[in-house]
């Protein structure tokens, strides 16, 4: 590293995998529940762990995004942060709101919106950490010796993704409205400026580790945004097919979600054909592996398996089922998942000084972590469509269908562990790395 | 060959472009279409407090509703017309996990008041026009359910 403040970001990357793994138990528990054993139905019903699996998940996401905007824009901006103890007590904060939420989820204490379970008064609290860490980003930006569009799309992506977490907050007695508005969260999120963060932090490894010329790979950053957003702001429509308003939705958010998968798709060319032409050959392995990984995998998860529903012929049927697990587990690996993990692999050994580039260790996480999550999308997949036959084909009641396709459950309960293997080897390389050491600067 | 300047021209006028039309889009649906299709003048303070006991309790947590939700419990967007009013109030009064096909509901242990106010929430609910989700079985004649 070349900034010493740099190393704020490590803290963020250990909170993130400490907020990992506990999201993996409350995903086991809900597997078991799924496969008809819920002995823990007193103390964390199904609701709970729900609520506590996908809250942990954006939490973690948030802080492996945090961190890397507080490793990147140092050294893109040639300025070290403005304020180092602010951006700590910044990262204490945000560990707290996540704990007391989730605590919060075992005593009824949520507003129970898909997502946006956190309760209203901690909203504020998550309003002011964000603000905070915003104030340290675009200060540091302001103060730098130069703003490269890298920075500005990451800056971007942070800023309206703030800005998206407002409409969330608005209260509604119709629940029409209510479903309208959480969408402008929940999909202008993932499928609009989180791919912009997602862009940026791409754009930083792959100047990085491929050498290419800086102007060739942000000049293809700005078409990748830009087909993000002139498909992904209307493509919002595929979620209002059923939900009480009018039938326009059906055409544009039919037509413009299905327009959705090219900008995955420019994403994986994009990073495959930079590693083509990149002179230089980064000895970081891992790092490339996830960085590729990372563009592939949100093509097949996000582009594909979103494709795959997003007609309104299909949702009609596909809408609400086990089929949209499938999509939101490999989407949200393939794209959010695996690109923290990329920029945590690069960074770490510019952290610690220690460069355990190629280890076995790092090779198993990949190819352990990566296999599993496939097999868990298939056996959502194989669950979800024979749900959509029995349940809304053939017209069998909710509660006998989810007998029929409990095996499914075990089939995924073993690719979960395959997974949890994974991501065990990845903390434990992560914990062999040690801490952030003053003999790794400049580096 | 397509230089930065361009790209940054294509990025910045397709979402502003987009983002226009969808704010307009959005502005005719809420004003024009929502108002009469989910029947707004039938919120009456009992809907509105069924709605905010769906929420404090996270039913979205284990059930779908209008799709949205989870996949652990039934979609119960339609509920009132699959199961009828009866048996919606043994399950929400129900002091034990109510659990038939084995899979187990939290006991809310609603009272009364509460009960009638989930109802109403759901009435309402099923009256909204959804462009016509949940899809009808097509073969529930020659499969028999129970
Ligand atoms: C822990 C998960 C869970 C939570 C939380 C939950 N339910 Fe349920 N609910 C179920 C399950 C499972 C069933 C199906 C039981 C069966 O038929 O065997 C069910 C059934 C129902 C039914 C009957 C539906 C039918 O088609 O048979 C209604 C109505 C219902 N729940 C309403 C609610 C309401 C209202 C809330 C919130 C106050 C709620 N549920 C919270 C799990 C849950
Ligand atoms: C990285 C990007 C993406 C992520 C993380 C993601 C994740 C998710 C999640 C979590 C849901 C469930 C949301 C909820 O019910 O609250 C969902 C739903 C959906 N997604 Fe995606 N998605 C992504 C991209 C896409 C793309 C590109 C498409 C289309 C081509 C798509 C199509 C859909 C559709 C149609 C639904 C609704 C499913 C239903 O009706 O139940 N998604 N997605
Ligand atoms: C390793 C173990 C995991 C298991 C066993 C598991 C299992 C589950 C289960 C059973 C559900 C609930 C489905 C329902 O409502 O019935 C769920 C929801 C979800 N999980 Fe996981 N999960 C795991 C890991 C992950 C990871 C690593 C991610 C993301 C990177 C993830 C993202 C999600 C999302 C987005 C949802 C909500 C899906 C939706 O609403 O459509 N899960 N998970
Ligand atoms: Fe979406």
């Amino acid at each position: 590293m070349k900034y010493n403040s740099q190393k704020v970001a490590y803290w963020f990357f250990a909170l993130s995998m400490l907020l990992l793994t506990l999201q993996i138990v409350y995903g086991f528990i809900m597997a078991f529940a799924h496969m008809g054993f819920d002995g823990l139905h007193e103390f964390i019903a199904f609701n709970t762990a729900r609520a506590v699996h996908t809250n942990l998940l954006v939490v973690w996401i948030l802080s492996g995004f945090m961190g890397a905007a507080y490793y990147i824009i140092p050294e893109e901006a040639e300025h070290e942060l403005v304020n180092m103890k602010l951006a700590y007590a910044q990262l204490i904060s945000l560990a707290l709101v996540g704990v007391v939420a989730i605590i919060g989820y075992h005593f009824n204490y949520w507003e129970g919106r898909k997502f946006l379970e956190i309760p209203r008064p901690l909203d504020y609290l998550v309003v002011v950490n964000v603000l905070t860490f915003l104030g340290i980003i675009v200060t540091t930006l302001y103060k730098g010796k130069q703003r490269t569009t890298t920075s500005l799309v990451l800056t971007m992506g942070l800023v309206f993704a703030a800005l998206l977490y407002l409409p969330g907050m608005i209260w509604f007695d119709n629940q029409t409205m209510d479903s309208f508005f959480r969408w402008w969260v929940v999909h202008l999120w993932v499928e609009g400026v989180w791919e912009l963060i997602m862009g940026g932090i791409l754009a930083f490894l792959l100047i990085k580790i491929t050498g290419v010329d800086r102007e060739v790979i942000e000049k293809w950053l700005y078409v990748i945004v830009g087909l993000t957003f002139i498909s992904g702001i209307l493509g919002t429509g595929h979620h209002y097919y059923y939900i009480g308003v009018g039938k326009t939705w059906l055409i544009v958010g039919g037509i413009f979600s299905a327009l959705e998968p090219l900008a995955f798709l420019a994403m994986a060319l994009f990073a495959v054909s930079m590693y083509r032409k990149g002179e230089k050959k980064h000895p970081n392995k891992i790092a490339l592996s996830w960085t590729l990984g990372t563009a592939i995998t949100s093509f097949v998860g996000a582009g594909l398996l979103g494709l795959a529903h997003t007609l309104p012929q299909v949702n009609m049927y596909t809408h609400g089922t086990l089929v949209t697990a499938m999509h939101g587990h490999l989407a949200f690996w393939g794209a959010y998942g695996m690109i923290v993990f990329a920029i945590i692999s690069y960074t770490l050994p510019n952290l610690t000084g220690r460069k355990l580039y190629d280890s076995t260790t790092g090779l198993l996480a990949f190819w352990l972590s990566n296999i599993g999550m496939l097999g868990m999308t298939v056996a959502f997949g194989v669950a979800g469509v024979a749900q959509v036959y029995l349940e809304r084909k053939m017209g069998m009641d909710f509660g006998d269908v989810q007998k029929e396709i409990q095996v499914h459950f075990v089939v995924l309960a073993i690719c979960a562990s395959m997974f949890a293997t994974g991501i065990g080897f990845y903390i434990y390389e992560f914990i062999k790395y040690g801490r952030p050491s003053k003999e790794a600067l400049q580096n | 060959m397509l230089s930065k300047s361009q790209a940054r021209t294509f990025f910045l006028g397709g979402t502003i472009i987009t983002f226009v039309v969808f704010l307009g889009l959005s502005w005719t649906s809420l004003t024009k279409e929502v108002p009469k299709r989910t029947h707004e003048e039938n919120l009456s303070a009992e809907v509105i407090a069924g709605k905010h006991l769906w929420e404090s309790n996270n039913c979205m947590g284990c059930h779908t509703i209008l799709g949205e939700g989870a996949y652990y419990a039934p979609e119960l967007t339609k509920v009132v017309e699959r199961r009828g009013e009866g048996y919606m109030r043994a399950v929400l009064s129900s002091k034990e996990p109510w659990a038939p096909r084995g899979r187990k509901m939290v006991a809310h242990n609603f009272n009364e008041e509460e009960v009638g106010q989930l109802i109403e929430f759901f009435k309402w609910i099923g009256n909204v026009d959804l462009n016509g989700f949940p899809p009808k079985p097509d073969y529930k004649s020659t499969i028999n359910s129970k």
